[in-house]
């Protein structure tokens, strides 16, 4: 009886000392749903003391969710979350600035340039034409290389690219090119564009789901999409353009106002970690620590030599100027283009 | 109409109430927590979205200033003028359309009743995504009808098809409520007087019927300008109003821009309330005390053409949904068209079935509790003497229908979670879910009980009151008895709407909350569009086996109670 007794008291205690330890990290994120078992399964495992709690969404929606609730933030920890949505927050102060363990390891393009940083980058994704190989060679379309080859009139119609108003990934487009292409030259290169599009979308990867569907041959998108649905048996080529690719960090940051700043701290160590990039490394073929990424099957090996000096600081200022000027030019248009 | 005149004494000689203190409560008391649920649920998280608009800091789009630059922008103009245009096109098809169908089923001897009631439904019972999805296989660059069309589906005839299909239930609740009850005596009358039926049509059911497909038309109007999930799906670059909010928030964080297209997309709903108001005043009551049931008798040609015409609707509705059920079986569109069931399952995907639950759940409680509260509302609203409480509680009843889900759910964020909020404990919580869907869905509820309670003479509670019987009761024993069938579409209409809604609560589910209809979003956004169709198809099964159930258990409730409808004269 009274052994009976001591072990129930034990487990109890057991129970609350757990209940106790246990503290439980609201993470904001738009990694992509497989994604985040394992992750997390890896962090639970180092810190056996804390559990994550996942609010998963879009980019947009994470973003303008995180923005509607600054006055009274739910959210402890952003993990996987696009740098320029990451570097909105930080202007609006919603960030505490943090130097993770491993910070000295991560390559200095990838993350926040303040010292200590307010968001640390974990992975890069970058623009990829993503190419029906079935559908092209029904319709007798050549093979694109460069962006250039988007401007040929054969495409007409064919090409599907994300709006730069409606999604990140088209305005990392459109920067991209006037960077590239020098401001002049990239308007100039999307007026010819702007003929061959056939749609333009509201979502970054759906060019790419469109173009695995045949629905258009040609899609502009990132390429995480395009491997997934080439893996899933999509007759899909993975074009890098020789120009150079625009490209998007995801990062982590510590939302201002958590009561967990010790956990989330310990999350943003993990986030930055070797322990990480391993696994990151399973979907991602840049990393934000160099030297860890392995060679991408369906990606070129020089993938990471192509990124452009992808200048930040100037898209987030001009985004507004830009896309008035970019509505001004095709929104308007597109109509008499569609009858 | 002089019938109409003479048997009907108007409303005002009839509404004269005692000071019984118990009537008094239910009805004053019951406005005032209306209103203070109105409140909560609708003004008061609008009005906070509302205020970045108007006073929002420039870096969010928001300021007057932002405001006159927009309207006076070319760019705006254009998107108003193909807004208008769409929804003006979806009108003119859907209304008539459904008018025509509410009228077989409700005056004519078509064969079949309940099964195509329950066809045209469909629309209703599963996401939006779903018929986006169909339409697509169907007449998009690889569907398999794209060569019956001249140009791809993508545009101005991609929306309009899109919200004819969304808005053709919505619109046909409106309209059977509207020709569910009619006054034999009438046509009895107009016949021996050798009226023709097309004569009867014009002087009888028209007129009886009018408000409502005024009302119909308003609410089709609205719902297609505030909607932006059929262009986001099938509008191409035909750019609406709508989409141009949700850029502005989803594409660009600009809460103050979207709050004030928000703003514009108000507009029509409030016209549509004035006319409303002004159509009531015109607006007699078409049941009497003494009415019977008009039941349609046979003939062969009308009815001949109104199958017909249901046939095709229904054919059209069971095309595109069928389309949508077998891609969800279909492994890889277009390229392996081998099917297989493995897009169901959903235990693979973290937090698979327990979205489905929750949804469930959510559902559960929003038809019940919604249900029961939008009815008793709504008979406070309609049967008792009209004052300037009721006339604001009809307007803020109006607003939901107006207000695009996306602009409600943040609204609903910036609202309750104020650290000066005390309400702020149900952020996150499944009760926030709940009141945020009711009222949402406000609108075509209330729509629906009123038109059931509106033909309803107001006789009924006179005569309550000259027998002395508290206005609760009568309520009880009378008026819930008589509208049973329309208390239990809107508790179906709750149920399902709560299964498939999405724009509201993108912004309010929490971790352990996620819906089964923001997991469709999210597997079609990873590019698992076999995965979405497959849990929208389950949304859709549950609804629609939800829906027999209800009208299953209903029936037996419906032969007791509704036996005067059958009941030959007195």
């Amino acid at each position: 009886m009274f052994k009976r007794t001591a072990l129930a008291a034990g487990l109890l205690a057991a129970c609350a000392l757990q209940a106790q330890a246990n503290t439980e990290l609201t993470v904001y994120t738009a990694l992509e749903v497989e994604q985040l078992k394992p992750y997390q399964e890896a962090f639970e495992k180092q810190n056996p003391d804390i559990s994550i709690k996942w609010v998963r969404d879009s980019t947009g929606i994470v973003t303008a969710k995180l923005l509607a609730e600054k006055d009274r933030p739910q959210a402890d920890v952003v993990w996987g979350l696009a740098g320029s949505s990451l570097a909105i927050l930080k202007q609006q102060d919603m960030l505490v600035p943090y130097a993770p363990a491993n910070l000295d390891k991560i390559g200095a393009n990838y993350r926040d340039a303040a010292n200590p940083p307010a968001w640390v980058g974990m992975d890069v994704w970058a623009a990829t034409i993503c190419f029906n190989t079935i559908e092209a060679e029904k319709q007798g379309l050549p093979k694109p290389t460069k962006w250039e080859d988007l401007t040929n009139p054969v495409y007409k119609d064919k090409i599907v690219m994300p709006n730069p108003a409606s999604s990140g990934t088209g305005y990392l487009d459109v920067s991209a090119w006037l960077q590239t292409f020098g401001e002049t030259g990239g308007w100039a290169y999307m007026d010819k564009l702007h003929a061959n599009i056939g749609q333009y979308t509201h979502s970054g990867s759906k060019p790419c789901k469109l173009a695995a569907a045949g629905e258009f041959p040609i899609g502009i998108s990132f390429e995480y999409p395009a491997v997934q649905l080439k893996r899933k048996g999509a007759p899909l080529d993975i074009v890098l353009p020789k120009e150079g690719l625009g490209w998007e960090i995801e990062a982590t940051g510590i939302v201002k106002g958590t009561d967990q700043l010790e956990a989330a701290k310990k999350l943003a160590d993990f986030a930055a970690s070797r322990e990480a990039m391993d696994l990151y490394k399973a979907n991602f073929a840049v990393l934000a620590q160099p030297g860890i990424a392995e060679p991408f099957q369906g990606l070129p090996a020089d993938y990471e030599q192509r990124l452009i000096k992808n200048d930040f600081a100037w898209a987030s200022e001009n985004r507004d100027k830009i896309l008035a000027e970019w509505r001004k030019r095709y929104d308007g248009k597109s109509e008499p283009v569609a009858q | 109409m002089q019938q109409v005149a003479i048997l009907h004494k108007p409303r005002t000689l009839v509404r004269r109430w005692p000071a019984d203190l118990a009537d008094r409560l239910f009805v004053q008391g019951g406005q005032w927590l209306l209103l203070a649920l109105l409140l909560l649920g609708v003004l008061l998280p609008l009005t906070a979205m509302l205020w970045r608009g108007l006073a929002g800091d420039p870096g969010q789009g928001g300021g007057l200033a932002a405001a006159s630059e927009l309207v006076a922008s070319a760019n705006f103009r254009w998107l108003l003028g193909n807004s208008l245009k769409s929804a003006l096109a979806v009108v003119l098809i859907v209304v008539p359309l459904a008018y025509a169908f509410a009228y077989a089923l409700q005056r004519t001897c078509v064969p079949g009743k309940g099964l195509w009631r329950g066809i045209s439904l469909l629309p209703l019972l599963a996401p939006s995504m779903l018929p986006g999805i169909a339409l697509i296989y169907l007449f998009g660059n690889q569907g398999v009808l794209r060569d019956f069309i001249p140009d791809n589906i993508y545009g101005f005839w991609g929306i309009v098809l899109g919200q004819v299909i969304y808005t053709f239930p919505h619109a046909l609740m409106v309209l059977l409520s509207a020709l569910a009850l009619a006054d034999a005596r009438l046509f009895d009358a107009a016949s021996s007087m050798g009226a023709s039926p097309w004569r009867a049509f014009r002087s009888i059911t028209w007129p009886g019927s009018r408000q409502g497909l005024f009302a119909a038309a308003c609410l089709v109007f609205t719902l297609c300008v505030t909607d932006f999930g059929v262009p986001v799906v099938v509008g191409g670059d035909y750019q609406v109003l709508s989409l141009e909010a949700y850029k502005a928030v989803v594409g660009q964080q600009q809460f103050g821009r979207g709050a004030l297209i928000g703003l514009f997309l108000l507009l029509p709903a409030l016209l549509s309330f004035a006319v409303d108001l002004w159509l009531r005043r015109r607006q007699r009551d078409a049941m009497g005390g003494r009415a019977q049931v008009y039941h349609p008798q046979p003939s062969r040609g009308r009815d001949g053409a109104f199958l017909l015409l249901v046939l095709l609707v229904s054919a059209c509705l069971l095309g595109v949904f069928g389309m949508a059920v077998y891609s969800s079986l279909v492994k890889f569109w277009p390229y392996d068209l081998s099917l297989s069931l493995h897009n169901y399952a959903f235990s693979e995907l973290p937090g698979g079935w327990l979205a489905y639950r929750n949804s469930l759940l959510l559902a559960t409680c929003c038809a019940l509790f919604g249900g029961v509260l939008i009815f008793l509302g709504s008979y406070l609203l309609e049967k008792t003497r009209q004052s300037p409480l009721t006339q604001l509680l009809r307007l803020l009843c109006f607003i939901p229908m107006a207000v695009p889900g996306l602009v409600l759910g943040l609204g609903y964020v910036f609202f309750f979670n104020l650290p000066a909020n005390p309400l702020h404990g149900l952020y996150g919580s499944v009760t926030l879910l709940v009141i945020c869907t009711v009222a949402h869905f406000l609108t075509t509820a209330q729509m629906t009980a009123s038109a059931a309670l509106r033909q309803l003479d107001g006789e009924f509670e006179a005569a309550a009151l000259s027998l002395k019987v508290p206005l609760l009761r009568h309520f009880f024993r009378v008026t819930l008895p008589i509208c049973l069938p329309a208390l239990l579409d809107i508790v179906r209409y709750l149920f399902v709407s709560a299964m498939t809604t999405v724009s509201a609560v993108i912004f309010l589910y929490s971790p352990d909350s996620l819906l089964a209809a923001i997991a469709v979003l999210n597997m079609d956004d990873a590019g698992n569009v076999g995965g979405a169709a497959a849990m929208s198809t389950l949304i859709l099964l549950t609804s629609a086996a939800v829906s027999l159930l209800l009208a299953g258990a209903s029936r037996g409730l419906l032969r007791r109670s509704q036996a005067w409808r059958a009941a030959p004269g007195h």
